[in-house]
């Protein structure tokens, strides 16, 4: 009981502080740092999303960066068809359009990808979901119109009603209400009657199924809450790069997302939160220093899964240390 | 009346192994089935058959009237059929009590319900708990599942069947590992079900069996040799010749 108060303790000190210091970094003239916060905050949403599957659902997506692509190139899309014209359907510099679009693109996208995936297991489900995302990378770099791979400007960025995007505080706080609303999602679903079978098909899938359940069903609609979650992230990627290019939908955008779920804390409301964070620190600090910042990161990887339970959460709060099998 | 459960001409091979060899079995509602055999008999292949857990090669088997041949392994479960594992499977990373309120929501037909937490539906958890205190295992409803002895797990598997509220329980060797005085408490419990749940019981353990059922079939190389009450069958040649040992 005492690990699970220091979890909700820890929970509310991180928000807290990603909901107070970069206002005040901001007024003090310390603009860059906003800038951090706003990446960190929407990577850490679709970490989030993707703890949903990974770590509450033990399906190892090695893909998710392509929901991200798909989601930013739902606001690139209509905002360049409505500045230069044609495919008049889908112009437009409507941000609940783009919204609408980037979630429900990617919820179909997830649909269907995942009748495909979910029926393969382990190493097979980390290589089918990894080539459904390369696919969608090199669609995007065949289309010479989005700018292939040399990437989109996005010239406007989406107009929403109440917020104004051009004004980077109100970027950042949409971003961080949009993450703790994420955040609540997956805690409400984890935690239902939907969760149980998530968690209980995560640990022995057969048990799960003799009772009764189609954890195929159940893991589908998992599967695709989060690439729709996901989605929503590009989208406000896309709102705050202004830029987007096939790069952010790579393999290896897809592997980071993962490091920031696993190192955080899989299975854990804040862990995906606190992985995006480390993972913005030490991509700055060391890429400061060196440009093989991978390699530290990639040690701490290593020794977190080897030594510690339940990631930086479980070293903050004290969980047990990794049981041997 | 015919029976809850009727097998016919069920067959199962794995490669040139025949593991189920043109089996014919009835159970009758409200009977404690046993089946008995040597190891390598194919007696955890015909539950798994059973539960859906593997396709047979030929046969039928038909469930209430229904015929369940073809059918998943979760929609058999929905129709009410019900397992326990040979090798402890539970949900080891929750809580008992969780692994046994999963067991009751399923009874619900789906669980697609997102918003309430499963842990305050005080429905679910009363009931898992009345499972449990049959098995004498409330007191240990909040622990890790994890951290229970052997014994407990055994326990737990039958909590859970029972909190499928399944008409047909396939127990696979729920006596497994079990010491002589926790077998003695699984017969005494499995016992006090006799009448009120249809089981079928696959046992090594020759006293349990003996005491505890209605009607015995002997399952050897695959094929049924023998079916019939626990006396007929201890005096059948056949069987003594093939199982019991040729004292």
């Amino acid at each position: 009981m005492g690990t699970l108060r220091k979890k909700g303790t820890l929970t509310i000190v991180v928000m807290a502080a990603l909901a107070i210091l970069p206002p005040i970094l901001l007024w003090s003239g310390q603009a860059f740092y906003l800038d951090l916060a706003t990446r960190l905050v929407i990577l850490a949403i679709a970490a989030v999303s993707l703890n949903l599957i990974l770590g509450y659902g033990g399906m190892a997506s090695f893909g998710h960066a392509a929901f991200i692509g798909i989601g930013a190139y739902a606001v690139g899309i209509p905002v360049y068809h409505n500045t230069y014209g044609e495919f008049e359907i889908i112009a437009s510099y409507s941000g609940l359009f783009q919204i609408a679009l980037a979630v429900g693109i990617s919820a179909l996208f997830a649909l269907i990808t995942g009748m495909i995936c979910l029926r393969t297991k382990g190493v097979y489900f980390i290589m089918i979901t990894m080539a459904f995302a390369q696919m969608v990378f090199y669609l995007f770099v065949s289309l010479d119109i989005y700018g292939g791979d040399d990437g989109l400007v996005i010239d406007i960025r989406s107009e929403l009603p109440l917020v104004n995007l051009d004004s980077p505080l109100q970027l950042y706080l949409l971003a961080y209400g949009s993450l703790v609303v994420a955040m609540l999602i997956v805690r409400t679903i984890t935690r239902s009657q939907f969760g149980m079978v998530l968690q209980g098909a995560k640990g022995n899938n057969e048990r799960v199924v003799t009772l009764g359940y189609n954890t195929y069903a159940y893991r589908l609609t998992a599967y695709v809450i989060s690439g729709a979650m996901a989605g929503y992230a590009g989208a406000l990627l896309g709102n705050f790069t202004t830029f987007i290019s096939p790069e952010m939908m790579g393999w290896t955008r897809s592997g980071e997302l993962m490091f920031m779920v696993i190192l955080g804390g899989a299975a854990t409301t804040i862990g995906p939160v606190l992985g995006s964070l480390v993972f913005i620190v030490i991509e700055e600090v060391f890429s400061s220093f060196t440009i093989y910042w991978h390699l530290p990161f990639g040690i701490m990887l290593i020794i977190i899964v080897l030594y510690v339970r339940g990631g930086l959460v479980g070293l903050i709060t004290g969980g047990k240390k990794k049981r041997g099998k | 009346m015919q029976p809850l459960l009727k097998i016919t001409g069920l067959k199962k091979s794995f490669g040139g192994v025949t593991a189920t060899d043109d089996v014919n079995l009835e159970v009758e509602e409200g009977e404690l089935h046993a089946i008995i055999g040597p190891n390598g008999a194919g007696k955890t292949t015909l539950i798994a058959q059973l539960c859906g857990a593997l396709k047979p090669d030929g046969g039928a088997i038909s469930f209430n009237g229904n015929d369940i041949t073809s059918k998943p392994a979760h929609s058999r479960a929905g129709l009410g059929i019900t397992r326990s594992y040979q090798i402890t499977s539970l949900l080891m990373d929750m809580s008992v009590i969780d692994n046994v309120a999963l067991a009751v929501q399923a009874r619900s037909g789906h669980s697609f319900r997102f918003l309430k937490a499963a842990r305050n539906i005080s429905h679910l958890r009363d009931e898992a708990m009345i499972a449990l205190g049959q098995v004498g295992l409330d007191k240990r409803a909040d622990d890790n599942t994890r951290e229970l002895s052997h014994g407990e797990h055994r326990q737990l598997e039958i909590a859970v069947a029972l909190a499928s509220n399944a008409k047909l329980m396939l127990l696979d060797e729920p006596m497994a590992g079990l010491g002589p005085e926790e077998s003695k408490t699984m017969i005494e419990f499995l016992k006090s079900l006799k009448g009120k749940r249809t089981i079928l019981l696959i046992e090594h353990d020759m006293d349990a069996v003996f005491a505890l059922a209605d009607r015995i079939s002997v399952l050897v190389y695959g094929r049924i040799i023998a079916t019939g009450a626990p006396d007929e069958i201890r005096f059948n040649d056949d069987v003594r010749h093939a199982y019991l040992g040729e004292e």
